[in-house]
């Protein structure tokens, strides 16, 4: 295990987390004398990638979540259509720790190629689910291991040969719920939501359920200590992905173009659009209130979302980090011709192409200042599928009253990923358009200057073409311009319109989203984080308070510009730890720059580039290190 | 003897617009330059077409050509947009406001060269635009270098030669299915005048090279885009005329001699052969003819191709009648009772 860190094995750590917290009863175990460990393990399923292991895995993690138990899902996979490994992380855990686990407790293994790896990087003590024929128990001594025959349970539950390679994942899934006292009739209901439109696949995916589930009964010996127990923490939830949320935020902040170019993580975001839309956004008459294009490349797909937010729609794209680099030029013309954009990031690891089907949280400098010349834009920064939802209309609103690209940054473990959410609220804002001149308004004020601020708010009034009055119109350009946007090469001119700019930013400090903040007015230790980045933390805070009795005050980001919380944490922390998934600490520069000079040195950065989830234990860890303890 | 002086009422056309309605400010390109008689063909053009300035929005990229769009009809919305990029941006405005006219204008290098993937995606995608390549072979704002369209053998100011073929964009923008394409000479002003009024008429994409003498870099003996040169090598391939819609005046065209098309609008163009007969909805006729004028060393002018018949991208997508821009929030944002399906299908 890498970057374990002199902390015990993951058993031992696990016994001694239960004996803090008292939420679920234990119970004793006849078998090896051990605890019980209810509700409160990870389990890694290890596949080939396109053999119909998604399915499996989500069927498992909704039962989990049908008995009420918190739990995760996170696909790590790789970037290949099929037969390269893939693994599925699941988390379940009482207390509602959802983040990925740096420890494996169980381990489904069934691809051959990585099998010895996988069962290589266990920790003492944490179990293994096989296919006899791999003979992993001759591996090692210090673990758990249980067998299963999987071709020959298959072969007669599912008659046709083809399939069975497809089947058989589902034969793990019985077997785990024998295993780990997950109730069938769950399986069952989940597996039937899984292949809702699919009868057929559905009584033969159960059948192979059940064939796993009898077998295991059986069969085999329970002898570790992971069971799943009903509790009710997940009643009313759902579970969707946080691309989906997004989709569906979108379609809910009234959207009307979206244009885009696929690429991972971010092209479910549009297309789960595409059918959201089609069911909820085609008029009485058959007419659609949205247009949707796939464009040829990122350029186009930006330049299409910034002709239709000029000519007035609510537009949008959603991409990735290599999108987000070919966009820079056309970022640059729309802070500066101050058009609306909304702009989704779905973040993957960089630079260059990178990991694409790995998170990161490394498009934070390059976004925040994408393009030439001084640009600086706004960022929204979700860490949950709910502010996925709520965020849509956040950055539409915002996109809308500055006239500017407003940036949701997204990432591949909340876009790709499925969470457990409360039901998301329906919009309790009307959308609003931002300062936009009708004929009517034109008819009464003459005339009108694109770029004057009129009101003080660094925000001017601009007209949408096609707007019937003959004082209507004005011209949009990259170049240098005056008040009315007339072409101007003039000092003067350049410098007044520039600062004019700056201050919408500055406005908008106080319009973008507040920061999350959870501190107790004593604590000397600051966190501050963002994004998914938030799950390890909370779990982490508890982490520092159990194990080290460390207590810290955590503050996180919502939004960029910072508002008046942030400088505020900041000053009244000695110690502030920065946690993000990037290399340079990209988020921490941010903040250096907007702080007063003497406090920088406060500021220290727990990064992590490895392109899984960031987990709690290797915060704890590192944090800890650096206090110097 | 006191008389009062009167003044004749203002010519104006079939919206009460007079053509300075159309003007736009003062051209800051070179004193010659085709562009500024292209400009003035425009003007002409929506004037006589009786086209409401309010409705058109104009397009440009970076470059002589895209600065134009300051230079007429001012009291239509304008964008001045990124190198190369200007179909994005057109493309975006009409998916927002399908009730605008939108007019483009590039040159050979913002569409020949940094442009040429949106170009190619702007003809496959039969966007109603009317898409006009002020063609004059070279980069004029950074001072006379090569573009795509330069013909191998033309030579620079400095006497260097262009080694590599042009690209033409008609042949191009008829295979890749725009639906209105044609090349004109600025210097052609009846020729260019009646195109550009039969492509207002159009719907869906038109493409006009219309070749544009740099004055001050590209106008010298050995240039193949110069005055000079054209005036030499022009060939029409018909007489085009065009009569409106909205014009009740029908004068007979004999079908042994003229290829006549009816418009979407009901208009007609008419092409008058000058050689052979020609027909212009054939698209391989149309880039064979254009080869062998290539290979014959003409700059072969007029309406090579259209189809009047083709849905633009904008029928395709099937949109509300009323701009998606404006639509209220009762029709863009669905209920709560759509909400609460969404969450249901999660649970």
């Amino acid at each position: 295990m890498p970057g374990a860190c002199g902390a015990g094995p993951a058993t031992n750590r696990k016994v001694k987390g239960m004996a803090t917290t008292d939420v679920v009863p234990q119970e004793s175990s006849g078998h090896l004398g051990q605890k019980r460990v209810v509700n409160d393990m990870s389990i890694q399923v290890a596949t080939v990638n396109g053999s119909g292991s998604q399915s499996s895995n989500t069927v498992l993690l909704r039962s989990i979540f049908q008995m009420g138990v918190p739990v995760s899902g996170k696909n790590l996979f790789p970037s290949n259509i099929a037969g390269l490994p893939t693994w599925y992380t699941i988390r379940a855990n009482k207390d509602g720790y959802i983040a990925r686990k740096k420890e494996i407790d169980f381990l489904v293994a069934m691809n051959a190629e990585t099998a010895q790896d996988d069962v290589k990087a266990l920790a003492p003590g944490a179990s293994v689910l096989y296919d006899e024929p791999l003979a992993l128990d001759k591996l090692r001594n210090d673990l758990i291991f249980y067998s299963v025959p999987y071709d020959k349970l298959v072969a007669p539950v599912c008659p046709e040969a083809k399939l069975r390679k497809l089947v058989k994942n589902m034969i793990y899934v019985g077997v785990v719920a024998q295993l780990l006292e997950i109730d069938m009739g769950e399986v069952e209901k989940a597996l039937r939501k899984q292949f809702a439109k699919k009868l057929k696949a559905a009584n033969l995916n159960l059948a192979a359920a059940k064939a796993g589930y009898d077998y295991a009964a059986a069969n085999l010996t329970k002898r570790d200590p992971f069971v799943v127990s009903r509790m009710d923490k997940t009643s009313g939830k759902i579970i969707i992905d946080g691309n989906s949320a997004a989709a569906m935020g979108c379609m809910f902040a009234g959207c009307t173009v979206v244009t885009w170019y696929p690429i991972t993580p971010s092209s479910s975001l549009v297309e789960t659009m595409i059918e959201y839309m089609k069911e909820y956004r085609i008029g009485p008459d058959g007419k659609a209130t949205f247009a949707i294009v796939q464009a040829e490349d990122e350029l186009a797909a930006v330049g299409m979302v910034i002709g239709a937010a000029w000519a007035g729609a609510r537009s949008m794209t959603a991409t990735a980090g290599p999108g987000i680099s070919l966009m820079a030029e056309f970022a640059g013309l729309a802070y500066y011709v101050e058009v609306p954009a909304v702009i989704w990031d779905i973040q993957r690891v960089g630079p260059s192409t990178g990991l694409p089907t790995r998170t990161s949280q490394g498009d934070i400098l390059s976004t925040a200042f994408l393009s030439h010349g001084d640009t600086k834009h706004i960022m929204l920064l979700p860490y949950s599928v709910g502010e996925c939802f709520t965020m849509a209309q956040d950055a539409f609103d915002l996109a809308e009253h500055f006239q500017t690209p407003v940036f949701v940054m997204s990432d591949l473990d909340l876009g790709m990923n499925n969470w457990m959410s409360d039901p998301f609220p329906y919009p309790d804002k009307p959308i609003k358009r931002g300062k936009v001149l009708t004929k009517e308004d034109l008819q009464k004020l003459g005339s009108f200057a694109r770029y004057k601020d009129v009101d003080g708010d660094g925000i001017g009034y601009r007209t949408l073409p096609g707007t019937d009055h003959p004082a209507a119109s004005y011209f949009a350009r990259g170049s240098g311009h005056n008040e009315k946007g007339q072409y101007s090469e003039r000092p003067d001119d350049f410098e007044r319109n520039m600062e004019r700019i700056n201050k919408k930013f500055e406005t908008a400090r106080s319009f973008v989203p507040r920061p999350e903040i959870i501190a107790n007015g004593k604590s000397k230790i600051g966190i501050i984080a963002f994004g998914t980045s938030h799950w390890a933390i909370i779990e982490s805070r508890d982490q520092l308070r159990k194990e080290h009795a460390v207590e810290t005050d955590y503050l996180r980001l919502r939004s960029y510009p910072f508002t008046r919380e942030v400088h505020d944490f900041i000053e009244t922390h000695d110690r502030i730890y920065v946690v993000e998934q990037n290399r340079d600490g990209q988020m921490a520069t941010l903040l250096k720059l907007d702080i007063r000079p003497e406090l920088t040195p406060r500021l220290r950065s727990i990064c992590h580039i490895h392109g899984l989830p960031i987990d709690a234990r290797s915060v704890t860890d590192e944090l800890m290190m650096m206090e110097g303890k | 003897m006191a008389t009062t002086p009167t003044t004749p009422a203002p010519k104006t056309n079939r919206i009460g617009l007079q053509v300075v309605d159309y003007r736009g400010g003062k051209t800051t390109l070179c004193a010659g330059c085709g562009h500024n008689a292209i400009s003035e063909r425009i003007i002409d053009a929506m004037y006589e077409m009786g086209v409401s300035p309010e409705r058109v929005a104009k397009f440009s990229g970076i470059g002589c050509s895209s600065k134009s769009p300051a230079y007429f009809m001012n009291r239509s919305h304008s964008f001045n947009s990124v190198h190369g990029r200007m179909p994005a941006v057109a493309t975006g405005a009409m998916l927002a406001n399908k009730n605008l006219i939108a007019l483009g204008v590039t040159g050979d290098g913002d569409t020949v060269s940094i442009g040429a993937g949106q170009f190619v995606h702007l003809m496959r995608r039969n966007l109603p635009i009317i898409y006009i390549i002020e063609d004059n072979g070279c980069y004029g704002l950074t001072k006379g270098q090569f573009s795509a369209t330069a013909d191998l053998g033309s030579t620079l100011k400095s006497g260097i030669a262009n080694d590599l073929p042009p690209v033409d964009t008609c042949a191009m923008a008829i295979q890749l299915g725009a639906t209105f394409v044609g090349r004109s000479f600025s210097g052609d002003k009846r020729q260019l005048h009646t195109m550009l009024k039969a492509a207002i008429a159009h719907k869906g994409t038109v493409m006009l090279d219309v070749v544009s003498p740099c004055v001050t870099f590209n106008d010298h003996e050995g240039s193949t885009k110069s005055y000079k040169y054209m005036q030499a090598h022009e060939e029409p391939l018909h007489e085009v005329s065009f009569v409106p819609a909205f014009e009740e005046i029908n004068v007979d065209y004999d079908p042994g001699t003229t290829f006549e098309v009816t418009m979407h609008d009901g208009s007609r163009l008419r092409l008058r052969k000058l050689e052979e007969a020609y027909d212009p909805t054939d698209k391989v006729e149309a880039v064979s003819r254009l080869m062998e004028s290539h290979a014959k060393g003409e700059v072969l002018t007029g309406v090579f191709y259209i189809n009047a018949k083709a849905p633009s991208f904008i029928d395709m997508l099937n949109v509300t009648d009323q701009p998606l821009a404006t639509l209220p929030e009762s029709a863009v944002r669905p209920s709560r009772e759509a909400l609460e399906a969404c969450m249901e299908e999660l649970r």
